[in-house]
């Protein structure tokens, strides 16, 4: 169950810790629960999705036009709407962090950029044209970047985004490594929650500094020791059933009309974007 | 290889194996044990007595020092292992089902798990394709194909194991702990779907201290004691009648 926010700065480790776990495994259920929904690009095959975020990547890399970007943009977020994915928890997802970071460097451009003034401001500072647009240009660059990834993120199950991942040639063994990290990080977080209830169940008031570091501590040497454990008797179960150290991966990916479709309008669209944007 | 039982020959014949993790403490001391084709044996013993250790050495995961251990006529040697054929051969008709069904769930959905044994056994694609629906279909866990095992309940994740061994068809089932942390349904099931492959000709070994899956399923057992040896063998019926041998295991408790 989520902890309440306020209680936050004044809670120990263990509250922050169990909170902070049920955020991520909200999230996780989350996104898994938007990947299975029927919208647009949920039934678009992994692998055209791939190739076309590679594709719309590139293209808005290239992109010289603002107006061009804008509409690019103004694309991701309808691409959002048609996969059933709620624009507020969207915006939130990619501008969140695109405007944190990207906005921190893209910030300085607008006061230092040459270019004509077009406001005055103390200290002998002005923002610039050429300065706008620069910032301007970076933060829409890298939003309508971000919005796609999540975009293709969101909407494809994290065990089919793997397997679309030898499209682009990326070998068995990493793909087999992303997937068992993927699978074994939620049971750890699982654990790592039981430990933490179980101290919090025996906690009868807030733990010191060090008590706390001493928990930290035993916990991690706890998980260090249940991983080692884990990973041995892992690979024992992948011996048992054939495997001998050169993994194997299978799909059954099928183009249908719908990726036709898709690969065909994507083709239109981002044509038109390069050109235009030139 | 020669992977094919000639008439009256045992699956498995264990002689005076013993085993050791640190080579000190013994896991198993002197175990001698024949396991019959199409038999379901039961091993019984309480925690720590070395039941699952033995079934690894039976599945050709840990490795005892001396042929002590022969599968199909076969010694059971990492040296033989280390031979594609053999392994290849062994692997195709051993399937493990581990205690914990974690260890035995590391794919990240639940289809690319049931395809994963055929896929390293080199099983044609549209055969995979085919195994895995008839493995989803047979343990009735379709609903599940595409779910992560971290979304999937104790007794899913059991169904789910059990499934990822039925796409290799083995003719032997070697079952660790296989009732553990299930309810009572669940548990019904599984002495179904058990006596079910001893019908189907299959060979099924499971170490449990379950005594009520024993009862119902098991045509012999052998009984380990905490330190870590055979000290009987027979029919469920006498072995489960013999109150003060079940004390000595510590599989029952004297009041």
């Amino acid at each position: 169950m989520k902890q309440p926010l306020k209680s936050r700065n004044r809670s120990g480790i263990i509250e922050r810790t169990l909170t902070d776990i049920n955020n991520t495994l909200e999230q996780s259920v989350f996104a898994e629960k938007i990947s299975r929904r029927g919208g647009l690009l949920q039934v678009v095959d992994p692998r055209i999705k791939l190739i076309s975020m590679i594709v719309f990547l590139l293209t808005v890399g290239l992109t010289r036009q603002l107006a061009v970007l804008g509409i690019l943009c103004a694309f991701t977020f309808l691409l959002a709407a048609l996969s059933a994915i709620p624009i507020g928890f969207f915006i939130k997802r990619v501008w969140g962090f695109v405007l944190l970071f990207t906005g921190i460097i893209a910030l300085p451009a607008i006061f230092i950029t040459p270019g004509p003034a077009i406001a005055d401001l103390p200290f002998g500072l002005s923002v610039t044209k050429t300065g706008v647009q620069t910032a301007l240009f970076l933060i829409l660059r890298s939003g309508t970047s971000v919005s796609f990834t999540i975009l293709t993120i969101l909407t494809t199950p994290w065990a089919d985004l793997l397997k679309a991942l030898g499209v682009l040639r990326v070998p068995d063994v990493p793909i087999l490594i992303l997937g068992m990290t993927y699978r074994y990080i939620h049971l750890f977080l699982h654990l790592t929650d039981e430990m933490f209830l179980s101290r919090k169940s025996r906690t009868l008031r807030k733990l010191s500094g060090k008590e706390e570091r001493r928990l930290v501590g035993e916990v991690a040497s706890h998980l260090l020791g249940k991983s080692l454990h884990l990973s041995s008797e892992v690979y024992l179960a992948m011996e048992s059933r054939g495997y001998r150290g050169y993994p194997k991966t299978i799909n059954v990916f099928q183009i249908r009309w719908v990726d036709w479709c898709y690969s065909g309008a994507m083709l239109a669209i981002l044509s038109a974007a390069l050109w235009f944007g030139k | 290889m020669a992977f094919e039982l000639a008439e009256n020959q045992p699956v498995y014949e264990v002689t005076n194996l013993g085993f050791s993790y640190d080579g000190q403490t013994p896991a198993l001391e002197a175990i001698d044990m024949i396991v019959h084709p199409h038999e379901i044996l039961a091993i019984v013993g309480s925690n720590g007595s070395g039941k699952s250790t033995l079934l690894k050495i039976l599945d050709g995961l840990y490795f005892p020092t001396g042929d002590t251990v022969k599968a199909f006529g076969q010694i059971l040697s990492e040296q033989a292992f280390r031979d594609d054929v053999f392994n290849f051969e062994f692997r195709k008709r051993v399937g493990f089902i581990f205690q914990d069904s974690d260890v035995q769930l590391f794919m990240p959905s639940v289809w690319d798990e049931i395809a994963f044994g055929p896929l390293q056994l080199g099983v044609e694609k549209q055969e995979i394709v085919s195994r895995v629906e008839r493995a989803l279909n047979e343990l009735n866990i379709a609903k599940l194909r595409d779910r992560a095992p971290h979304q999937l309940s104790g007794g899913e994740k059991k169904l789910v194991a059990l499934a990822s061994v039925v796409s290799l068809a083995p003719e032997v089932w070697l079952m660790d702990e296989p009732s553990a942390g299930l309810d009572p349904r669940s548990a019904s099931w599984l002495k179904g779907f058990i006596s079910a492959q001893a019908q189907a000709k299959k060979t099924v070994v499971i170490s449990t201290h379950d005594l009520s899956l024993v009862e119902a399923v098991a045509n012999r057992v052998y009984v380990m004691d905490e330190n870590h040896r055979v000290i009987a063998e027979g029919s469920p019926e006498v072995i489960l009648s013999d109150r003060s041998l079940l004390i000595q295991a510590n599989l029952c408790v004297n009041k």
